[in-house]
């Protein structure tokens, strides 16, 4: 067999490789070089963290090439940016950049309320958020080759993480206890491609990936994700926006790989200096929630 | 057969359903205590500088070192890094491998590749000893081996893709993965010897 590159696998195997681990949000050269310090799995490169894009308000697009580049330049990790939901084009930017991981998000302002990109088309694996059974599983039916569960970003409020999370995650578990004759009236109901849901029964798990995303900003609540049973967390505005980024950054990563030991994520959360100021998801005008941007 | 799965970061699952599947028992290692009554211990892909930082961190390194002196260890990719002597940049590495490592050689992840490579050391593992299809994802190059460790595999242009010292046994792809259990077995061997 002639080398291969950029098949289903290699896609899916990096994000195997950063399972258990930490994916930091960065704006600069010097943020990324603190998430790597801190023990990150991967950084997200992009001009402004959620939390800043929900205040700033405006159309959020793509990040400048340039300072994803300088970004890549800076670390030995692998380097993931965002597109917008729908563009293609900009993920062909990106692809050509060599960014090792596209994210088509949500915190970003759609390019297309109808459509997602046809991830099946790029050599660059994608990552796409959810926040059910049915979502997760057309995105990896478009070739996303690794999931996050949506929560709500920039927020700083667990809330939704959770609820996305025990979504996706209590519909597998329903999915592996119920009879053959039933997944047909499962996936019309989730709106997923049949195969893959008798694909997600027969694993008893994603097909993909399945980190957790979205409001998550203490040791404490990378932990909760973890034990809810994502395999690792991405952390936006949770970090740079707190009082004491590498610090924050640090206790995280060692919450999230000792998310089972009580004793360590008591010694992780001492003295991390001021969270980011959340914002209630309740307080949230519906129509503002990112969330359900995508479908 | 007591098996550790260093399990600080990374793909540990995948190599612990492996292991699992082979007979193993398998065990989870995430601090120096558990590696007490191990007669291997495998060092998953990930990403080394998460690896090595929470190593340092959490007081394995020494552990990992005394326990390779006497017992069997498997790195893939990262784990194979971990192992080294040399990683040509300033990270924590265990330095327990006479071999010499570039990280990301390759290139970045759209230049990650999946290919067929026959390896000798693996023949009569399994009927008609076919080739061995490696995974490789941003991965490492054995630059060189030294010392006792020696090379198992190479690509066809001669670049090393694994290498053995003893119990010790690096790898620069993810059998893992691809779901070829021949490098497990081979190493669930060391560790019985």
């Amino acid at each position: 067999m002639e080398k291969q590159v950029a098949t289903f696998e290699v896609k899916k195997g990096l994000a195997q490789m950063l399972k258990g681990g930490v994916i930091m949000d960065v704006v600069t050269a010097e943020h990324a070089r603190i998430a790597e310090n801190a023990g990150a799995a991967a950084v997200m490169a992009l001009e402004r963290v959620p939390a800043d894009i929900r205040a700033h308000g405006g159309v959020a697009r793509m990040s400048d090439p340039g300072l994803i580049e300088e970004i890549m330049n800076t670390v030995s990790i692998p380097v993931m940016a965002k597109v917008r939901i729908g563009h293609f084009v900009e993920a062909q930017i990106l692809e050509s950049l060599g960014v090792d991981y596209v994210d088509e998000s949500e915190v970003l302002t759609p390019a297309d309320e109808a459509n997602h990109i046809n991830k099946h088309d790029f050599k660059i694996p994608f990552v796409c958020g959810c926040r059910n059974l049915g979502e997760a599983l057309r995105r990896v039916g478009e070739g996303a080759a690794m999931i996050r569960t949506k929560g709500e970003a920039g927020t700083g409020d667990v809330v939704e993480a959770v609820r996305h999370a025990r979504t996706v995650l209590g519909t597998v578990r329903r999915l592996q206890t119920m009879p053959d004759e039933e997944v047909m009236a499962l996936a019309k109901e989730l709106g997923a491609p049949f195969e893959l849901v008798k694909e997600t029964k027969e694993l008893g798990r994603l097909p993909v990936v399945n980190f957790a995303a979205g409001g998550i900003a203490t040791p404490a609540d990378a932990a909760l994700m973890m034990q809810l049973g994502v395999d690792g967390v991405f952390v936006g505005s949770g970090i740079f926006k707190s009082g004491d980024p590498a610090r924050r950054a640090e206790a995280i990563v060692k919450a999230t790989t000792h998310y089972n030991n009580a004793k360590i994520l008591a010694e992780v959360s001492r003295n991390l200096g001021e969270p980011m100021v959340g914002r209630q998801v309740t307080d949230i005008p519906k129509e503002d929630l990112i969330a359900q941007r995508g479908w | 057969m007591h098996i550790g799965v260093l399990a600080l970061q990374g793909d540990f699952a995948e190599h612990a359903s492996m292991l699992a599947r082979l007979g193993a028992q398998v065990r989870e290692v995430r601090l120096p205590e558990e590696l007490d009554g191990l007669d291997g211990l495998v060092l998953p892909g990930g990403e080394s500088t998460t690896i090595g930082k929470l190593a340092t961190d959490y007081g394995l390194m020494e552990p990992i070192r005394t326990f390779g002196q006497t017992k069997a260890i498997y790195g893939t990719c990262a784990g194979a890094i971990f192992l080294s002597k040399d990683a040509e940049r300033k990270q924590p590495l265990l330095g327990i491998m006479d071999i010499t490592v570039e990280r990301n050689a390759y290139g970045r992840q759209v230049e990650s590749f999946d290919v067929e490579v026959d390896v000798p050391a693996l023949h009569g593992l399994a009927a008609g000893d076919p080739p061995v299809r490696a995974v490789f994802i941003r991965a490492p190059l054995i630059k060189s081996v030294s010392g006792d460790a020696k090379a198992l595999a190479s690509l066809p242009d001669g670049r090393i893709i694994a290498a053995q010292q003893g119990k010790l046994l690096a790898t620069a792809f993810h059998p893992e993965i691809s779901g070829d259990d021949r490098f497990h077995r081979l190493f669930l061997k060391l560790a019985e010897s």
